[in-house]
């Protein structure tokens, strides 16, 4: 017993005291609980991997009887193996070093309490969601982040933008739960449960004539549920607007972990997709089409946020191919380096956004490099390290993505390499448009404090040295083998990419500044498709949202409640007021009219005896 | 104790006897006593729990001759089912009755006397195992509804109230019409008068006998659930209530319908209950109410009505989950009663929070109330993921037992519960963002937070959201027996040809478990 409960349990309890007392003490005492709790679950996770050794089996440790029907049984089970391990100091280490972030960064805003608390709230449920041994209680994880996102994305919920953002956020995730909850009720009806182990066996023991499509139908049903998550199409809609939040959120929530965790659930669900092929190429292809689409948008953002924003959609596209052609290694691998320099863009953005007193628009920006210099330094290593510029850690964990599609079918990998050009170009585009040339804006810039800065140089090294982590071959024993692939002239053709795109970024930025305006201009129309983000947002809202808000409106509730049904309700009342109104004349009152209604009765009565035989 | 289930009914009624004595004009002390009556009622429903023993059907039960020449009896008795819709309608009655101190202010005596009545007639529902005494207590519950929507609702109170009493009445008619003609089909194959529901079960039915009185019940039940399309007397009533009678409405009225499927329809009427018109109709109707109410919740306007379209579709899911005839449809079914119970009952307790300081219900002039009162923000937060399904609190547990069940039967009707989860949320969570979140209107400016007397009713029930969400293993546990009846009465073999554990034949492990109960009594 190693009591993985603790890892979840701790941040809950933080989540516990700073939101029921947190209004009440100070914010040292806030921070403590917050940062404490999840460092001591950080703590914790490396003394049970410690005690736990090279993990060559799962550790799997249960708690109680969850759900106990008879029909359904589903235990509170925690287990840790290598990708678990993986994913525990991803999300407890990430997680610590922009909660201390966040100390700086939140300082001036109000509602203190509420944001640390909600933060722990979310490591509970996401550590949760990774230490699950079930789908259901993965699931319980999966929905409880998807809460904590929304409340923290509706942070300032002040802003109408803000709680708007949020709610998009919430409905388009359930709207991917759809097809989680189904793939679970498949699982429980034709595979006999939910328990990873019992699942995989299963699938693995399934002839594939016996059902073909089954395995397949489940696989994709997951994978509904990871588009949600983790922002591909179709419901990627939701990612960009949810940099409302405060930024240290961006950075912890919607960029190291949480959209994330679809890429997670894949690789821990392969046994499965092992066995769908059809599935496996439906997430590389999406995922593929996702990298290539979000980074289009990404090259013509103004938003600092923003661009972050579709590049991380990008690049969750990179894992969900990784995942999709079978290396599951290095999708993980990439998850782990993307936490790396994704957090540490989001959190450089937000030394600039703190530096700039809330300014987010890179053309009011230029010219920082000398004003904030640890902050440039930071995000320049972040830059280099997605863009793929060997040796740093993106570089790594791309060419193993991009070795592996080629592998699986070339024109994966040509889309890949286009797509990592772009990465290159919109990085540095937005770090030149930010720090070089002239300071465009009216604020007083000034370099953020030590708690901020910590955290950047900690991810700045890990961004630059983290591709030598042995992550890959740490996961392989888990996955199903593939083969290494080794090509060198792929490699060079695609950090020649990423240089291409970085020199180009150059070139129109920073050597030939105003260039790129008119380059924008001369592009006309098609600039301002991919400027509108291809008008997804406006097309999703005339073609599903309206028709549904409007048509219950007009036809469901006042058609068929007021008109239909109330109608023929009051249709019969008032027929049957008419038919009183008629029988009431009969009871005039009127002893004489009485008397005559009587007779007449009895005279009907005495014929209708005589014709039905008489009454002897 | 021989008596307990009379005890436990007759509380409120002795309460509202003694209340009877105490002058109009002492308004406190009537106040006083309400609550602490239908507290006792509530503190005397306890020893069921404790004294319950799920390895047996009918417990305290209590048989009497009441009317001998037509057979009548007064036989109470409660299994698992009854037991928790029997517990949550003294929880419930209670809480009701304490979220009224404020709120009412005019006839204060007869207000409380009306609440006193309509506890103990519900719970005379949930107990009673003889049809006519059903009937009677049925029947009852409708008087005192009627006065509370129509004295102390909202403005259009009178034409709610009587729109309930017609579409209630013309169900019942026809509900009588299936007992008698039950009454009498028994009469004509045994030669004895009775309406005791267990010699009813012993009744040989012809199927096109079986069809019609399933229809007839089906009519009565489907008016209360309330099932699509007879719903339209639920969003007028609901919103004209006073908040404590839409939350007896939606809590305990409503769920004396589908008690009455699972009780009556389902084991009296088997053969009809799985012919497939039969299913194919009522899934459909089930569907259509919980896709149906949830669209139109959208786009509601008023606070109170959402809530009451919201009824409208979770009890869809209810009705779903027992026409899936299986174990998991009806366990699911019968806990999201339950849940029902306490969500939408919160629900509605959450508007009158704020009617009460507002007096309006309109969500346009509510914003930003987050601001201003925090911690009432929390429990219309809790309140909400509850009743969207959001794990792991009680209404997720409900809703994946009925979607498992509901999956055995049909994927498709599966897709449409699901369809409708999703759009449960959006209706939730919009509501949410107009009325908590964004600036605070200059109106709401001064609002008070919840009183203890508040926080004093949500307690309970945001203790058995966790509750049933986090340890929901004690409700199966007492549901297993009463569910394993009606599915082996409708589907018998049916445990068995799944190579599943059948409730109802005792284990050995189940036979030691008993023991010890066995002695207590």
């Amino acid at each position: 017993m190693q009591h993985l409960w603790l890892i979840p349990a701790l941040p809950l309890a933080g989540f516990l005291v700073n939101g029921i007392f947190g209004r009440r003490v100070s914010k040292g005492v806030i921070n403590l609980v917050a940062i404490g709790s999840v460092a001591l679950s950080f703590v914790w996770v490396l003394k049970t991997l410690a005690a736990l050794g090279p993990l060559e089996t799962p550790h799997v440790e249960r708690y109680f009887t969850w759900i106990e029907s008879g029909i359904l049984s589903v235990p509170v089970e925690f287990a840790v193996d290598r990708l678990t391990a993986v994913m525990l100091l991803v999300v407890t280490g990430v997680g610590l070093l922009i909660h201390i972030y966040s100390i700086g960064y939140m300082g001036h805003e109000g509602g203190y309490h509420r944001f640390f608390a909600f933060m722990n709230l979310f490591m509970f449920f996401m550590l949760t969601l990774v230490l699950a041994n079930n789908y259901l209680l993965m699931f319980v994880g999966w929905e409880g982040v998807g809460l904590s996102s929304y409340l923290l994305i509706g942070f300032y919920f002040l802003r109408k933008s803000a709680t708007t953002a949020a709610n998009k956020a919430f409905i388009v995730n359930r709207i991917g739960d759809f097809g989680f909850s189904l793939a679970m009720f498949l699982m429980v009806v034709r595979l006999g449960g939910l328990d990873f182990p019992r699942v995989f066996s299963a699938a693995q023991a399934m002839p594939r004539e016996t059902d073909p499509g089954l395995l397949t139908l489940i696989a994709l049903l997951l994978f509904v549920g990871a588009t949600g998550k983790s922002a591909q199409i179709p419901l990627y809609v939701w990612l960009p607007d949810a940099m409302e939040g405060p930024t240290p959120v961006s950075a912890l929530i919607h960029a190291a972990t949480m959209v994330t965790a679809g890429v997670y659930m894949i690789a821990r669900s392969a046994p499965l997709y092992q066995q769908a092929p059809i599935a496996m190429d439906v997430v590389a292809v999406v995922g593929l089409a996702t990298a290539f689409v979000a980074a289009t948008i990404g090259l013509t953002q103004f938003d600092i946020k923003k661009v972050f924003a579709y590049s991380t959609v990008s690049q969750l596209g990179y894992m969900m191919l990784a995942v999709g052609v079978g290396a599951y290694a290095g999708g993980i691998f990439h998850l782990v380096t993307h936490a790396f320099f994704k957090a540490l863009l989001f959190l450089g953005a937000g030394s600039v956004i703190h530096a700039l007193a809330g300014e987010q628009d890179l053309r009011k920006m230029g010219g920082l490099r000398r004003k904030i210099p640890v902050t440039f330094a930071t995000l320049v290593c972040a830059g280099v390290a997605i863009a793929g510029i060997p040796p740093f850690s993106g570089f790594f964990s791309k060419d193993e993505i991009l070795l592996a599609a080629h592998h699986h079918a070339p024109w994966l990998y040509w889309v890949g390499v286009l797509t990592a050009a772009m990465t290159a170009f919109y990085v540095f585009r937005a770090i030149f448009l930010a720090f070089f040339g002239d300071y465009q804006g009216e604020h007083h810039p000034h370099e953020s404090p030590p708690s901020m800065l910590g955290p950047l140089v900690v991810l700045a090294a890990f961004s630059l040295a983290g591709g030598f982590l042995p992550v890959s071959r740490f996961l392989e024993p888990l996955f199903p083998a593939g083969e290494a692939h080794h090509d060198p002239a792929l490699v060079v053709v695609s950090v020649i990419a990423g240089l291409l795109g970085l020199g180009l970024a150059w070139y129109l930025y920073v050597a030939r500044r105003g260039l790129a305006d008119r380059i924008a201009a001369r592009l006309g129309a098609l600039y301002q498709v991919v400027y509108n983000k291809y008008f997804v947002d406006e097309l999703y809202n005339a073609a599903i949202v309206q028709p549904v808000v409007k048509g219950s409106e007009a036809l469901l509730w006042r058609r068929m409640d007021a008109g239909v049904i109330d109608g023929a309700v009051n249709g019969i009342a008032s027929r049957a007021r008419a038919i009183g109104a008629v029988l009431r004349l009969m009871q005039s009152g009127n002893i004489r009219s009485y008397a005559a209604w009587v007779l007449m009765g009895s005279v009907v009565a005495l014929i209708a005896l005589g014709f039905s035989g008489g009454a002897r | 104790m021989d008596h307990l289930l009379s005890i436990v009914l007759w509380t409120p009624l002795a309460g509202l006897i003694v209340l009877l004595f105490i002058p109009s004009s002492s308004e406190r002390a009537i106040k006083i006593w309400a609550n602490v009556a239908s507290f006792v009622g509530f503190l005397v429903s306890l020893p069921l729990v404790f004294l319950f023993d799920r390895t047996k059907d009918f417990q305290f039960v209590e048989k009497h001759d009441w009317i001998p020449s037509i057979g009548a009896s007064y036989h109470l008795g409660i299994d698992g089912f009854g037991l928790l819709l029997v517990v949550l309608t003294a929880l419930l009655g209670f809480l009701s009755i304490l979220s009224s101190w404020s709120a009412i202010t005019e006839r204060l005596k007869e207000y409380y006397a009306h609440f006193l009545l309509l506890q103990t007639a519900c719970l005379g529902v949930f107990m009673a195992l003889d049809f006519f005494l059903f009937f009677v207590f049925w029947e009852l519950v409708l008087v005192p509804m009627y006065f509370i929507i129509a004295i102390w609702g909202g403005a259009r109170r009178v034409y709610s109230a009587i729109k309930f009493v017609i579409f209630t009445l013309f169900g019942s008619v026809l509900m009588l019409l299936g007992i008698l003609a039950l009454y009498w089909l028994h009469y004509q194959q045994f030669q004895v008068l009775t309406f005791d529901i267990q010699e009813l079960m012993k009744t040989q039915l012809a199927p096109a006998a079986q069809w019609w009185i399933f229809w007839a019940l089906f009519l009565g039940f489907a008016v209360k659930v309330p099932m699509f399309p007879l719903h339209t007397w639920l969003p007028d009533a609901h919103t004209e209530a006073p908040t404590a009678g839409s939350v007896m409405l939606a809590s305990i009225l409503l769920k004396m319908g589908t008690y009455g499927f699972i009780r009556f329809s389902l084991p009296l009427l088997p053969e009809a209950a799985k012919d497939p018109v039969v299913v194919q109709t009522v899934a459909a109707l089930s569907i259509i109410a919980i896709v149906y109410g949830a669209l139109v919740c959208l786009m509601q306007k008023d606070w109170k009505k959402l809530v009451a379209y919201s009824s409208v579709s979770h009890m869809g899911f209810c009705t779903l989950g027992i026409i899936a005839l299986n174990p998991a449809g009806l366990a699911g079914s019968i806990l999201q009663q339950v849940n029902h119970g306490i969500s939408t009952g919160m629900l509605f307790l959450i508007v009158g929070v704020v009617y009460e300081r507002r007096h309006t219900r309109m969500i346009a002039d509510y914003s930003g109330l987050w601001r201003v009162m925090p911690v009432f923000t929390v429990v219309f937060l809790i309140t909400a993921l509850s009743s969207m399904g959001m794990p792991p609190l009680n209404g997720f547990i409900g809703e994946i037992t009925i979607l498992r069940g509901v999956y055995e039967v049909s994927l498709g009707w599966a897709f449409a519960c699901v369809a409708g989860i999703a759009l449960g949320a959006a209706y939730l969570i919009w509501l949410f963002q107009r009325t908590m979140l964004g600036e605070v209107a200059e109106t709401n400016r001064s609002l008070m937070d919840l009183n203890r007397r508040e926080i004093a009713y949500f307690a309970p029930l945001l203790a058995c959201v966790f509750w049933i969400g986090l340890y929901p293993k004690p409700f199966f546990d007492i549901l297993e027996r009463p569910v394993a009846q009606v599915v082996e009465r409708v589907q018998p073999g049916y445990y068995a040809a799944r190579n599943l554990p059948n409730p109802l034949s005792p284990a050995p492990a189940a036979a030691l478990r008993s023991a010890p109960a066995a002695q207590a009594r």
